[in-house]
């Protein structure tokens, strides 16, 4: 079958759709976007965490078809999504959805290299991922997808979260390497320099 | 496979005559976990997501009219003064992504022992609304159960909504896991004061084949309630009334011994459970009894 939806603010559409197909195989296999992460294909890990018309979901757990005519977000246009709600323009609040978002083919090519891929400088990066660089909130790499999908739409909820705000909002989202101490650590030092307008 | 998408309730009701083994999909927390590891393959899939009303909720005079779909997350922020047992409860189910998508109408569909909604719906008192194409009827949730993962409805029917008691008074949920998120219960409980009809109900989750009652604990303590003059007096629960109540709510498990627990740990766990969320409750109405009084 085939499903039209919205990615990163365009338009997309993917043929040949198997019925019983994931929202998150149609993001990885079909529109080339890997950054949503496969692993426990149960919604116990949270590293395929996406918006789907702005609710942070498990992407497994969304039957592609069900996606249909609806808006999507993974971490490829995270960036770009950020920088439009910090200019006060939601994605498709404001213009017409061909100028604003992410391209297809620049999400593709997205990385978080700049000229310097350790620090982030030289590239657009939504403050949460400035923050999990700056804070050493990354190891192998493999939850940040899902964790930053999920802790960006905590501030945009919660701009002054507490602790236990924190844990709750990423008590979905495993990691196996980092203890989660430096990801508490980002996320607060993202609140905070949210609240101070950095 | 087909992928069936209904635009309107008329039209899934339609198509589930049709094609009785289509299998209803909303939030597909349970359903994708089947198609992803490939335990199930429907021969229809059918999304309900089109049909906005499921997503939507009713606050009527005696109970709310909670739609199928209504996902845990606005159950726990929006409906928590009205039923703040399944409030509790939804809480408890998964994590924010699950709970933001998951709803009552699945964990009904799915009728495992484990499902978190259970025991606040048998302990608050819960008709669910099934209907297909021969008409619509009210199923009281104690028959609703009928074994593991089997439920009372025919294959034409799919679940609207779910119609629960308002609280009269305190409820409680309580549930036994290896950490506070992303459990499927070992164990849980859910208890409900009815200060009106001088009554108590619970709910016992993942002891038995099915969700249940403790039943005859609930006689018991009505009884006690009752005879002590507790109710108006508001005084403290007698420790030996909450151990008997325990002790039957024990037995009114048949559990069994798999990965997450023993049949032993589970009817001791189900034990604590309700001595505690009996105190908790009763303390919560000897308050608020105690706060009227002192205002008049």
């Amino acid at each position: 079958m085939r499903v039209n939806f919205t990615v990163n603010g365009r338009p997309q559409e993917a043929d040949d759709v198997w019925e019983g197909e994931s929202l998150l195989y149609v993001l990885r296999e079909r529109m080339g976007l890997p950054g949503s992460k496969n692993a426990c294909e149960q919604g116990e890990c949270g590293s395929c965490t996406v918006r789907l018309d702005g609710v942070p979901v498990c992407s497994c757990l969304v039957a592609a078809g069900q996606a249909q005519g609806r808006e999507v977000v993974t971490v490829e246009g995270l960036a770009e999504f950020a920088k439009d709600r910090a200019e006060g323009c939601a994605t498709g609040a404001c213009g017409s959805a061909a100028g604003k978002g992410t391209t297809l083919d620049q999400a593709k090519r997205w990385q978080a290299g700049g000229t310097d891929s350790q620090t982030g400088e030289g590239t657009e990066l939504a403050p949460i991922q400035q923050a999990f660089i700056d804070a050493g909130a990354v190891q192998c790499g493999f939850c940040t997808p899902g964790l930053l999908v999920a802790a960006d739409e905590m501030l945009e909820r919660n701009p002054n979260p507490s602790d236990a705000d924190i844990r709750e909002a990423l008590s979905g989202n495993l990691c196996r390497c980092t203890g989660y101490e430096k990801i508490m650590d980002a996320v607060r030092l993202a609140a905070a320099r949210q609240s101070e307008g950095v | 496979m087909d992928f069936l998408r209904p635009a309107s309730w008329e039209e899934a009701l339609a198509a589930k005559a049709e094609h009785p083994t289509a299998v209803p999909i909303a939030g597909g927390t349970d359903v994708m976990v089947e198609i992803n590891f490939d335990h199930r393959r429907p021969e229809y899939l059918m999304d309900l997501n089109r049909i906005g009303d499921l997503s939507e909720w009713e606050v009527g005079e005696d109970s709310v009219r909670l739609g199928a779909s209504v996902p845990y997350t606005r159950i726990m922020e929006d409906l928590s003064a009205e039923l703040p047992g399944l409030a509790l409860a939804s809480h408890t189910v998964a994590s924010p992504q699950i709970r933001n998508r998951g709803g009552v109408g699945g964990n009904l569909g799915t009728a495992s022992p484990a499902g978190d909604a259970h025991p606040a719906l048998l302990a608050a008192g819960a008709e669910v609304e099934a209907e297909s194409v021969r008409g619509r009827r009210l199923i009281p949730i104690d028959e609703f159960y009928k074994g593991v993962k089997r439920n009372a409805l025919e294959p034409d029917e799919l679940i609207r909504a779910v119609h629960v008691k308002k609280a009269d008074g305190p409820q409680q949920f309580s549930k036994v896991g290896t950490r506070n998120a992303m459990v499927i219960a070992v164990c849980a409980f859910g208890l409900a004061l009815h200060p009106e009809t001088r009554t108590v109900r619970t709910g016992i989750g993942s002891a038995a084949p099915t969700p249940v009652r403790a039943k005859t604990a609930e006689e018991f303590l009505n009884a006690a309630l009752e005879e002590g003059g507790f109710w108006d007096s508001g005084k403290i629960i007698t420790p030996s009334v909450a151990k008997q109540f325990a002790e039957l709510c024990s037995g009114a498990c048949n559990p069994i011994d798999d990965v997450r627990g023993t049949a032993n740990y589970r009817r001791h766990a189900v034990g604590v459970m309700a001595r505690r969320t009996l105190t908790w409750t009763w303390e919560s109405y000897r308050g608020a009894r105690n706060a009227t009084e002192g205002a008049a």
